[in-house]
C-alpha cells in the first residue's frame, strides 16, 4: 500500500536534512580534515537531494533560477509562500 | 550570487495575532543587534578576509542570517496578520501602523530604522572577527530578553531555535579567529 505524501511532513523532513547538512558545513569550513564530519554531510546532502526531488514531483519547485525543473507548467509562483503559516 | 529557497530553514507557527510581540520580535529584523546587521555585517567583511576558511565561514554564516531574517519577518508578518486596530492601539503599534501598515519593516523595538552604521567592516581581520563574535553574544542576549517577553509558545520555540544559533555562530567564529590569527603569525616567521 502507497504511503499517502503530506506536504507538511515531507517538508519538515528536507528541513531537518537541510539543518543537519548546513551546521556540518559551518563545522566543516574550520575542520577541514574532519573525515567523519566529510562523510556524514555527503551522506546527508544526498539524502536531501532524494527527498527534495520527491517533494519538487508532488508539490512543486522547491529552487529559482534554474536549481529546479517545472514540469508541464510553471509552478514556481504556487502558492503557499513560506511566511504563510 | 544568490539563489532562493522557497521554504524557511526552520517552521514558523504563531498562535494568533499578538501586536505587543510584533512590536518587540520586530528589532530582530532591523534592530541593532537584529539579522539584517548580522548578514550585511558578514556579507560586507568577507570581501577583505585573509583565508579561505574565513571567506567561507563569513559567506556561509552571511547566508544563513538571511534565512534568519525571513524566519523574524515571518514571525512579525503573522503576528500583525489580522491583528484589530484596537490591538495595534493598545501595543503602542499605532505610530508603525500609520506608516506600515501590518507590513513588516526595519526597525526596532521603538520604531528606530535601520541604519549601516550599526555594523562595521574594519578591513583588519582579527578587529572584525571579534566584532562579530561580540555580535553574536548581543544577539543572543536580545534573543533571551525576547523569550523573557514571549507570551506565545509557537514564538517562543522559534526564538530558541535563532538563540542556539547564535550559540554555533560564535563558536565558528571563534574557530576562525585562531585560524587566522595562525595565518598572521605565520606571515611574520622569516
Amino acid at each position: 500500500m502507497r504511503t499517502p505524501i503530506n506536504r507538511e511532513e515531507l517538508l519538515l523532513r528536507i528541513q531537518a536534512l537541510e539543518f543537519a547538512a548546513l551546521d556540518l558545513n559551518l563545522y566543516l569550513n574550520t575542520h577541514p580534515g574532519d573525515a567523519r564530519a566529510l562523510a556524514d554531510f555527503n551522506q546527508i546532502s544526498a539524502a536531501l537531494a532524494q527527498t527534495r526531488t520527491a517533494y519538487e514531483q508532488a508539490f512543486g519547485p522547491l529552487m529559482n533560477y534554474g536549481h529546479s525543473l517545472s514540469c508541464g507548467r510553471w509552478a514556481w509562483i504556487d502558492e503557499p509562500w513560506p511566511w504563510e503559516a | 550570487m544568490w539563489a532562493y529557497e522557497k521554504k524557511l530553514e526552520y517552521p514558523v507557527k504563531v498562535s494568533g495575532p499578538n501586536p505587543k510581540l510584533a512590536k518587540v520580535v520586530v528589532t530582530q529584523y532591523g534592530g541593532p543587534d537584529g539579522e539584517l546587521a548580522a548578514s550585511l555585517r558578514y556579507l560586507t567583511q568577507r570581501y577583505t578576509m585573509p583565508t579561505s576558511q574565513a571567506k567561507g565561514v563569513l559567506t556561509d554564516i552571511g547566508t544563513e542570517e538571511l534565512a534568519h531574517m525571513e524566519i523574524v519577518a515571518a514571525l512579525v508578518y503573522n503576528l500583525l496578520k489580522g491583528a484589530p486596530l484596537s490591538e495595534i492601539k493598545a501595543a503602542g503599534m499605532d505610530g508603525y501602523y500609520a506608516d506600515h501598515d501590518r507590513s513588516v519593516y526595519f526597525v526596532n523595538g521603538d520604531g528606530v530604522p535601520w541604519v549601516a552604521a550599526y555594523i562595521q567592516s574594519k578591513g583588519d581581520p582579527i578587529a572584525d572577527l571579534h566584532d562579530n563574535m561580540a555580535a553574536e553574544e548581543k544577539a543572543r542576549a536580545t534573543y533571551e530578553h525576547l523569550i523573557n517577553l514571549s507570551d506565545d509558545p509557537q514564538v517562543t520555540d522559534v526564538l530558541r531555535f535563532l538563540r542556539e544559533r547564535e550559540v554555533v555562530h560564535f563558536q565558528r567564529f571563534g574557530e576562525t579567529l585562531n585560524i587566522v590569527q595562525d595565518f598572521l603569525d605565520r606571515r611574520k616567521v622569516w
